[in-house]
């Protein structure tokens, strides 16, 4: 099964191409914003970290290594298509266009960080593993009923693969031949679990053909061709083809998050450099001439403010209300839920 | 044939003789005339117009894409609604038997019941989930469950359950223009055990609220679904013995209408509760806080409860023992009585 469904590679770790297919289209512009998304949410992400060992965030799942399989497929996404997201996907989102400040406040426990900005359909992060496969199938099946041309794109890890809600949300799918994505992003372990325990299959790429839709297995680091594989899913989708089941072998640098100590359960030098997706862009601009120092230093700087703003924002964000666990679990309040309210802003009165 | 009655305000609606299932059949059919962000989907609902014909006809009237077959997977079937709930359409899912549901509980419990909370409403969920419920009719093992508690615990979704035909198209139709997720759960065993005038057009029977079935005054009996007709059974043998029984019909199992239950039992002092759920964390349990939060001072003897047993639902040659009957519950009645 692997030899049916090979890694597909546009640049090789050193950073120079081995499948010139869409040479012609990889042009600075494309580059740059690759590069410069990647290194924002790199930097997005760090800062998650130390804030957390600093107690200013809550627990945090790092996506470092993961960018070019979110970034490369994020920027695919137009206005008007919908992205379902899990909790290690906010490098996927931002990119996408979700608020800096509102994805600190998620990992400051604030319900603020899942409201998406106007006009943009992004999901509340699943924290469940693999439910959020059947929304996006629903998302999209509302979007061919209505005739439109968007798409719905769902995240999700190896370990998801196992669950019944990828089987239900992959099948639905392909029966109604819907216009979504099923992006997976496939970095070696589910917390601790290895994906040779995970599954007894070569590829997760193959179990696409027992919904008969279009499997395909790509080097997850590989920015090009996480970012052109997707754009072939997605204009696919659009002309009513329905969905595409997308691998990205990839690599979690970190931890699961925050809580997790990997070296539990993995060995260390499987994360090493060679699988770094920044760096091998980095060689490819310098081999091929798009490397701009000026830039580069500019964008770098941009970033870190961007950030450091963010945080800012996230910290001087109004206070969160008690009101607020109460007043959106349904468009009216049951009265013995507004009895209850009342009694407890009561009792916090009385303190 | 089409008959006349007065309807709300006195004004002469046109009615017509139905079960429940027809008059869950009319309910839906009218919205799909109506409303046509409604889809409805589940397992053999299109051609086959359901197992227990709730959606016979309609798929040959508003289409394939309507009135949809879905695969034999319930997580499948809820989890899909949420997408097409989120994005604009209002699905109603028929889940083929309660008993079926658990494979969706992870989909209901950790996201229809809680991404209007999670967004803070910029994602909603407005969607019905059909289910039948309850023992009593032989079908085989699973088919006959009453867990309506599993989900009343559950914050973020109603729980309605008619006992009739009349109040079945009524709850259905508000639960499909419900901002919220609502799931409708119906009494297999009345689904054709009585006819009944139903208005032929349109009507809601508001969410929330009881109804008093039947007046007395020495003791409340509250049930709902198919429970309300077997305390029918048996408060008329109490009433020959000379016990005057009120009989409240729930019909919204979350939120519970508490008013009519403390107006009640503070007039009767005296309450049994009768449901065919397992007895432990069954939602008499609610009721008896509801009584002890509202009634308490006023009670003559402590609240009773006729409940199905702490098993599981028995395979159907034993299932009647399981049932609350008209026998125990009048043993309920006579034991508050005489207290």
């Amino acid at each position: 099964m692997e030899r049916n469904y090979p890694i597909k590679r546009i640049i090789d770790d050193t950073g120079f191409f081995v499948d010139t297919t869409f040479e012609n289209q990889i042009d600075e512009k494309l580059v740059k914003d690759l590069y410069y998304n990647m290194i924002r949410i790199r930097t997005f992400d760090r800062k998650a970290i130390n804030l957390q060992r600093q107690g200013r965030l809550g627990t945090y799942a790092p996506f470092e290594g993961q960018e070019a399989s979110q970034v490369g497929s994020a920027l695919v996404l137009k206005s008007g298509d919908w992205l379902f997201p899990t909790y290690r996907d906010h490098g996927a989102t931002l990119t996408f266009g979700a608020d800096m400040t509102r994805a600190y406040l998620y990992w400051n426990g604030r319900t603020e960080g899942c409201v998406p900005p106007k006009g943009k359909n992004i999901f509340p992060p699943a924290v469940p593993i693999a439910t959020q496969l059947p929304h996006a199938t629903g998302a999209a099946w509302a979007e061919k009923r209505r005739g439109t041309q968007n798409v719905a794109i769902a995240y999700f890890g190896d370990g998801a693969t196992s669950e019944g809600d990828f089987h239900e949300g992959l099948n639905f799918a392909s029966v109604f031949k819907v216009p979504v994505i099923f992006f997976n992003q496939n970095n070696g372990y589910a917390i601790s679990v290895p994906i040779e325990k995970q599954m007894n299959s070569a590829t997760i790429a193959q179990k696409s053909v027992a919904y008969d839709m279009p499997g395909i297995r790509i080097d997850g680091n590989d920015c090009f061709a996480v970012y052109f594989e997707t754009k072939k899913a997605f204009d696919f989708a659009r002309s009513g083809n329905g969905p595409t089941l997308i691998e990205a072998v990839t690599w979690r640098k970190g931890a699961h998050t925050t809580a997790d100590d990997p070296s539990k359960y993995r060995p260390e030098k499987q994360g090493n450099d060679s699988v770094d997706p920044l760096l091998r862009l980095e060689l490819f601009m310098k081999n091929y001439g798009y490397w701009d120092e000026e830039w580069i230093q500019r964008i770098k700087e941009e970033t870190i403010i961007e950030i450091d703003t963010a945080v800012e924002e996230m910290e001087r964000f109004p206070a969160p209300i008690v009101d607020d666990i109460f007043d959106n679990v349904f468009a009216v309040m049951p009265a013995q839920l507004a009895e209850q309210k009342e009694s407890y802003l009561a009792h916090l009165g009385r303190q | 044939m089409t008959t006349q009655l007065k309807g709300p305000n006195h004004k002469i609606v046109a009615t017509k003789q139905m079960t429940m299932i027809q008059a869950i059949n009319d309910g839906m059919k009218l919205m799909l005339e109506e409303d046509d962000r409604i889809i409805i989907l589940g397992e053999d609902i299109g051609k086959n117009g359901g197992v227990f014909r709730a959606t016979e006809g309609l798929q040959e009237v508003f289409g394939e894409d309507r009135v949809v077959d879905t695969p034999l997977s319930e997580a499948g079937i809820i989890g899909t609604s949420i997408g097409l709930a989120v994005n604009g359409f209002r699905p109603v899912a028929e889940i083929q038997f309660l008993g079926f549901i658990y494979p969706a509980y992870e989909q209901i419990m950790t996201h229809v019941s809680r991404i209007r909370m999670r967004s803070r409403s910029h994602f909603t969920v407005p969607m019905v989930i059909r289910a039948p419920y309850g023992a009593g009719i032989r079908a085989p093992e699973i088919h006959s469950d009453s867990t309506e508690a599993l989900f009343t615990h559950m914050p973020g979704i109603k729980v309605v359950c008619a006992s009739n035909p009349y109040d079945a198209k009524g709850l259905l139709i508000a639960a499909m223009e419900d901002p919220d997720p609502v799931l409708v759960l119906e009494t297999m065993k009345n689904y054709r055990s009585k006819r009944e005038e139903v208005p032929v057009g349109k009507y809601t029977v508001e969410i929330g609220k009881g109804k008093i079935v039947k007046e007395g005054t020495d003791v409340t009996i509250i049930a709902w679904g198919a429970m309300v007709t077997v305390v029918e059974k048996a408060v008329e043998q109490a009433e020959s013995k000379g016990i005057s029984c009120e009989i409240i019909d729930l019909r919204t199992l979350y939120p519970i209408d508490r008013d009519i239950i403390a107006k009640s039992v503070q007039k009767t002092t005296r309450a049994v509760i009768v449901h065919e759920a397992h007895h432990t964390g069954g939602l008499g349990n609610d009721i008896i806080s509801i009584i002890n939060d509202t009634a308490f001072l006023y009670l003559r003897a402590p609240v009773e409860r006729v409940t199905g047993f702490d098993v599981p639902v028995p395979f159907y040659a034993l299932e009647n023992h399981y049932l609350p009957t008209p026998a125990r519950i009048v043993e309920g009645i006579e034991k508050v009585v005489h207290f």
